[in-house]
């Protein structure tokens, strides 16, 4: 962590915290010391800790507390891509769209396929990062899908999940293989689900968008037919699945199903799969262009239930920095990704605005859930657990500017929305990394 | 009408009363073809660039003839490969050219969408002559006006388009064009070659064409392309002739005075028999020329307008 200038110790007073993992909901005053959650009391029944005590009292009254935001998937480019984005810039993005933890996909360049490549990414969070930075490690060697990367070696380095993400382990034996090996490391495997036979050369969703623009088109079928299969394995082999990004109604039907008879799967939904729709492609804008496709009004719906019903466990970004040099192009060889860390908060919230999901559930899905899965000792704000907190003022009402990320790219298609409710703090391991917006350099 | 929209990106955008300015104006400037001295002025001190990502012969030849009609110096720019491969993208092309200070740039592009994106980076008025499987709207425009001059109208008519419908931005320009007038579209052809949801464009889908051409006023053959698939789409091209070439046996069906239309190049043999290519029905010639007065409607207006003498 780079060294700031942050009260060792002090008292989050007068907000109203949320936190699902305790199943906490009320007003309280939270005391933070050295780096842990010290005490969670109830607001008023300790009195404000005295200036000459050196706590600082922080007054939260009228935001939410919650405890530090996860997103499980990310990509951060470094090493190989530092032009579209760092480790340091989209750390910083990450805390100033109110998260303290994420995990970065391993598809750099060089590929995570390698213990050093992991100590690399690690070390850099580590000197330069703004919050915890937890990498997910290649499942095949350079991302081929053709023999598994050294999994166990990954796990030692501190890989918690594995996943070739964006290039879908075409060969079902090889993902059998990888799930079973997994199992031996206790890491979940995390699919990217798509058919490539079935996606061709696709660019979009296939339905009356691409009818109308002429644009190949991605058949919803090519993630359900992955995400059928991966369940099967997942069965198969008996362990645990995380689907990413999932954005097709197949695909949440088939989860649903699974999860019922009591397979060990979750999922996760991205916000530009729960807010946009097809639509958003209609003029080609490449800031819409994003892998898997923006899909049908219908297929929006059915991620929304998904996420209300359970069926979807997570909210994750997908953040997928591009610089223009790959966006501003013929949208055929425009490169896929939307950025999504700055955000992410805000368009989940509506979530709660639209009656799809309570506010706790968004931040179950934003904290507690991930941590599970990925088995972080985070997502909660249990007295001795890290001091990651994220503040939120559900009333502030902003408008998305891209030219005012920390991302280093600006790839959004939510460019001009308004957009309520912001985090306005964030907390790592007990230091303030933002305020009020406003990186704590 | 005034005229008002800077673009032609395509027939999508395009609302009725605009088709019918530029039929009209188009009408008018027909004329102007069949004089001795083959030229008015008013586009004098006007440069139109046909900037061309693709080859093509026949439509950049119309453009470049429409503006030269209406006086206007042209410049012809084909980006060959090899400019693209030296890593220059579409926008800087685009600005390079855009810095010779043209009014009009026609281009076509293989991919679907470049004339957006140059519209959004350029002042110029951009005209698109084809972008990828998007859309033609020039060649719409002049199918338009063939069938009014042929049916007197356009209301009402009963038009069949067979063929390869998922990759073709002729069959897309036409559908947004002829629905728009009045006009009962169909579309037939595989169940491979016809994209998805094509019925939300407001025209019925048929997979055999003995159906779509029954009692049509109308039948657009569209060029299949063998090598645009792999013996996914279907089988042989001797087994696509078979089911969906229109001979005379089959144009029985439609109506007696039946127009047919191609937008070139044609395949003998294949999607059209060559008595039905060459027969009376056949008004493939009057589209070519029809082809020159649209252009120079589009160019026309949106250089905005002036004397026709």
């Amino acid at each position: 962590m780079l060294i700031r200038k942050a009260a060792l110790k002090f008292r989050l007073y007068g907000g109203k915290v949320i936190d699902p993992h305790n199943q906490l909901e009320g007003n309280f005053d939270i005391l933070v010391e050295n780096g842990k959650i010290a005490r969670v009391t109830p607001t008023g029944s300790t009195p404000k800790a005295p200036p000459e005590s050196g706590v600082e009292n922080i007054d939260v009254s009228g935001k939410i507390v919650v405890p530090g935001l996860i997103d499980m998937h990310v990509h951060l480019r470094e090493p190989g891509f530092e032009y579209k984005e760092t480790i340091q810039t989209g750390s910083r993005a990450a805390a100033a769209g109110g998260f303290s933890s994420i995990c970065c996909m391993p598809n750099t360049n060089p590929v995570n396929d390698s213990s050093s490549v992991t100590e690399y990414i690690l070390n850099k969070a580590e000197t330069g990062g703004w919050v915890n930075v937890f990498p997910i490690g290649a499942i095949s060697k350079g991302l081929r899908g053709e023999s598994l990367a050294e999994i166990g070696e990954l796990k030692e380095a501190g890989v918690v999940a594995i996943s070739d993400d964006g290039n879908p382990v075409m060969n079902s034996n090889l993902m059998r293989r990888a799930l079973e090996y997994a199992k031996v490391f206790d890491l979940p495997v995390i699919p990217h689900c798509e058919d490539k036979d079935l996606s061709g050369e696709g660019l979009i969703n296939e339905g009356f968008i691409s009818t109308i623009t002429g644009l190949p088109g991605i058949p919803a079928a090519a993630e359900a037919v992955m995400v059928a299969r991966d369940i099967a394995l997942a069965e198969l082999t008996g362990w645990r699945l995380h689907i990413a990004h999932v954005s097709t109604a197949g695909a949440v039907r088939f989860i649903r199903e699974a999860k019922a008879r009591g397979v060990a799967v979750t999922a996760e939904a991205t916000p530009h799969h729960f807010s946009l729709t097809e639509e958003a492609v209609k003029d080609y804008d490449t800031n819409t262009k994003v892998n898997p496709p923006l899909r049908s009004g219908k297929d929006l719906d059915a991620v929304k239930e998904g996420l209300n019903d359970g069926t979807i466990d997570v909210i994750a970004s997908d953040h997928a920095p591009q610089s223009s040099v790959e966006k501003e192009l013929e949208f055929e060889s425009a490169e896929n990704g939307i950025i999504g860390l700055e955000t992410e908060l805000s368009l989940s919230l509506k979530l709660v605005a639209d009656g799809i999901l309570s506010l706790s559930d968004v931040i179950a899905k934003l904290t507690i859930n991930p941590a599970r899965i990925l088995r972080l000792p985070k997502g909660t704000l249990s007295e001795g657990a890290d001091a990651d907190i994220s503040v939120i003022d559900l009333e502030q009402s902003w408008l998305v500017d891209p030219s005012k990320f920390n991302s280093k790219s600006r790839n959004t298609p939510f460019n001009h929305w308004e957009l309520k409710g912001r985090a306005v703090m964030t907390i790592v391991g007990g230091k303030i990394v933002m305020r009020d917006g406003v990186i704590q350099e | 009408m005034i005229w008002q929209r800077k673009h032609i990106l395509g027939m999508r955008d395009l609302e009725a009363e605009e088709i019918n300015l530029i039929l009209e104006t188009a009408e008018s400037f027909k004329e102007i073809s069949t004089r001795t001295i083959k030229k008015v002025p008013t586009m004098r001190g006007k440069t139109v660039v046909n900037l061309f990502f693709e080859p093509s012969t026949r439509t950049r030849t119309s453009f470049e003839i429409a503006a030269k009609r209406l006086s206007a110096d042209t410049i012809n720019f084909t980006v060959s490969a090899s400019s693209v491969s030296k890593g220059e993208t579409l926008i800087d092309t685009a600005r390079n050219i855009e810095a010779m200070n043209p009014d009009i740039i026609v281009t076509r592009h293989s991919a679907g969408g470049a004339p957006y994106l140059l519209s959004k980076y350029v002042n110029s008025s951009i005209i698109n002559a084809g972008d990828g499987a998007h859309e033609h709207p020039s060649q719409a425009l002049l199918d338009m006006l063939t069938v009014k001059e042929q049916k007197g109208k356009l209301k009402g008519l009963k038009l069949a388009i067979i063929g390869d419908i998922s990759h073709s931005r002729v069959a897309r320009s036409n559908i947004f064009g002829f629905t728009k007038m009045g006009v009962e579209v169909r579309v037939a052809g595989p169940a491979t070659l016809i994209p998805v949801d094509i019925e939300k464009m407001g025209v019925g889908v048929f997979y055999r064409i003995e159906q779509a051409i029954e009692e049509a006023d109308i039948i657009m053959m569209l060029r299949i392309q063998m090598e645009r698939q792999k013996g996914q789409l279907f089988p042989t091209l001797r087994e696509y002739s078979r089911f969906y070439s229109l001979d005379l046996k089959r144009l029985k069906l439609a109506k007696e005075d039946v127009t047919i239309m191609h937008p070139g190049p044609i395949n003998r043999g294949i999607e059209i028999s060559p008595e039905v290519a060459d027969g009376p029905y056949s008004v493939i010639l009057n589209q070519v020329t029809n082809g020159v007065a649209v252009r120079m409607a589009l160019l026309y207006l949106l250089a905005g307008g002036g004397d026709l003498d």
